[in-house]
């Protein structure tokens, strides 16, 4: 049952094989059997998952279920939940249970899916490697001395170990593709403005956006059917008509189902930057691609290597900005002892914030202070339109953007910790696709001495649809996406 | 470039966040790091070109100026059943004005 596909698991709901109840207590089992040693959850609450799924059993048996209804699917703990500890990662929000819903996590519930845990992640989405959360690291299911990916590592851990079918993530720099990548998964980022932002915890609100880590393209795709949709709550939120994300995944497949497609190769993201192990699996993928039918072209992203440099600008800014709500007044954490309302901010603020944060936080302040606004803030803005300018002409020439997700695979725990710059520059290849707002995935390639690799295909805006695909084209030729990490039968 | 001691200081204190002078020395070092990463920028002639401060140009939407479901009383006090300390609907803090 836990090797099902999304589709396979809703037929056997529809089958009357299982039942909502019987699977969700099934990886509520396997939670506790095996989260102790992957801490990828912070909060289970087993009584309101299983009242959630005899629900959904009782609208399967009125026979009117949609895709996911039944199905378990595990939350990053960045989205608000009613009545559900909302924590961020944070010690700041340690206290929070939320008194509404997330359109996120609104729209899963009204699609009858059971909300089966909270994610653990980086403490407020900032970070790489899972290690800044406040309830503490998250270790990879594929070797446990390794990350698992950031900032949405709970759920990158939780579905790779089988402890959800499918989950959702956040990603600001990278944070689902870049775990996506280290944990063997497919991870979208949408476009911007496609996922509501509304009750999704605010880190950098120009670049955030919410999208689904699971096992496959076809997967993710029913995902984004739940998730995508405009919000009159969230201003960004964009008035589109509604797709369906799975659409080309059905039409029919033939020899060259890519007989057509034109596949950019920037010659940015095959340069030093990345391992030669990670970057012989991505070649290894070109030559499927082309198999497949896709021809290749070079295409060139002169001003993304300035990417990384430009969002600790705009995001810190953006974050110091953000995080000024939490003061210790309305919710969350206010420090025990102080004397006036300055120490009450500053005092709860301090204890409230892991370093990571304060740092960021600092460096908005900074950048955004009088007499550094123009030389940072504005310069990084205008940077931030090169690069959007630079994939702009790139996909006059191309229909997607293939490169590796991170130049890496998954590091040692502890290994970049004390070094804020090295961990940064693991997200060289995925802050510039936040920057320009488009729309991107990462899916596994091979492995590297046991641990997975992932490619990262990045689209023009509104192009989910076809990235999905090209990604699930890949997937019906390849089983590097079916692996499963030993001891977690 | 690189910032002082003192500039930390001034940041917190600006962005309300105690720190320690050994916090401070700590984090001094942490900043000048990742501004020597900020600093590749500042080579890059950008004259003319239009900041971007959103992937997608957007007019802000409107909406009726009219009492909303979060204006109940119910709602105010599902939302103050979480705040570290409330009275009568007031959210409370130390005396800011003798």
């Amino acid at each position: 049952m836990i090797e099902r596909s999304l589709q396979a698991l809703q037929q056997a709901l529809a089958a009357k094989e299982i039942s909502s109840v019987e699977l969700t207590q099934l990886y509520l089992e396997r939670i506790a059997q095996h989260n102790p040693q992957l801490n990828a959850y912070i909060t289970v609450d087993p009584a309101s998952s299983l009242a959630r799924a005899r629900a959904a059993d009782a609208q399967l048996a009125r026979g009117d279920g949609g895709p996911l209804t039944g199905i378990p699917i595990a939350h990053k703990d960045i989205f608000c939940s009613r009545g559900w500890l909302t924590t961020c990662g944070s010690k700041m929000l340690s206290n929070f249970v939320s008194p509404y819903d997330a359109a996120v996590i609104a729209r899963f519930e009204t699609a009858g899916a059971v909300l089966l845990g909270k994610t653990n992640m980086d403490e407020f989405a900032m970070g790489s490697s899972n290690e800044t959360s406040f309830y503490g690291p998250v270790k990879n299911p594929w070797n446990d001395s390794c990350v698992p990916g950031g900032s949405s590592g709970g759920s990158a851990a939780a579905v790779a170990a089988r402890l959800a079918p499918a989950a959702t993530g956040t990603d600001t720099g990278g944070s689902i593709r870049q775990p996506a990548a280290l944990c063997n998964l497919t991870g979208m980022k949408p476009s911007y403005g496609v996922v509501s932002r509304y009750g999704m915890i605010a880190f950098a609100s120009s670049l955030d956006q919410a999208g689904p880590l699971a096992r496959s393209a076809a997967d993710c795709a029913l995902l984004l059917n739940a998730m995508a949709g405009f919000d009159e709550r969230d201003s960004t939120s964009l008035d589109r008509p509604a797709e369906d994300y799975s659409r080309e995944l059905q039409t029919g497949a033939g020899e060259k189902p890519l007989a057509g497609f034109k596949i950019g190769l920037p010659e940015e993201f095959f340069g030093d930057g990345c391992s030669p192990e990670v970057m012989q699996l991505v070649e290894a993928a070109i030559t499927e691609y082309r198999r497949l039918g896709a021809e290749t072209v070079a295409v060139s992203l002169p001003s993304t290597h300035l990417s990384v440099a430009a969002y600790y600008v705009i995001a810190p800014a953006e974050a110091s900005s953000n995080l000024a709500r939490f003061d210790g007044v309305r919710y969350g954490y206010r420090a025990p002892q102080y004397r006036d309302l300055n120490e009450l901010y500053s005092k709860s603020r301090a204890q409230g914030f892991g370093a990571e944060v304060k740092r960021r936080i600092l460096i908005g302040t900074y950048v955004l202070s009088h007499g550094y606004y123009d030389a940072y803030y504005l310069q990084a803005q205008r940077i931030r339109r090169l690069i959007a300018d630079d994939f702009a002409k790139a996909f006059e020439q191309c229909d997607v953007i293939l490169g590796p997700t991170s130049p890496s695979t998954a590091f040692k725990l502890g290994e970049k910790a004390a070094d804020p710059v090295q961990m940064y520059l693991s997200d060289i290849y995925t802050i510039a696709v936040n920057l320009a707002g488009l729309p991107a995935i990462s899916l596994p390639c091979g492995f590297a001495g046991g641990l997975p690799a992932g490619l990262q295909l990045i689209g023009n805006y509104f192009t989910e649809s076809r990235l999905l695909n090209v990604a699930h084209r890949y997937q019906q030729i390849s089983s590097w996406h079916l692996q499963r990490p030993g001891g977690f039968a | 470039m690189s910032l002082t001691l003192e500039q930390v200081h001034r940041v917190a204190h600006l962005a309300r966040i105690e720190i320690s002078d050994h916090e401070a020395a700590s984090t001094l070092g942490h900043l000048n790091g990742i501004f020597a990463l900020i600093e590749e920028m500042q080579a890059v002639d950008t004259q003319g070109v239009a900041p971007m401060a959103h992937a997608q140009d957007l007019a802000q939407r409107l909406r009726a100026d009219r009492v909303s479901e979060s204006a109940t009383i119910e709602q105010r006090a599902a939302f103050q059943a979480i705040a570290p300390e409330t009275e009568a609907g007031l959210y409370l803090v130390p005396k800011v004005i003798e």
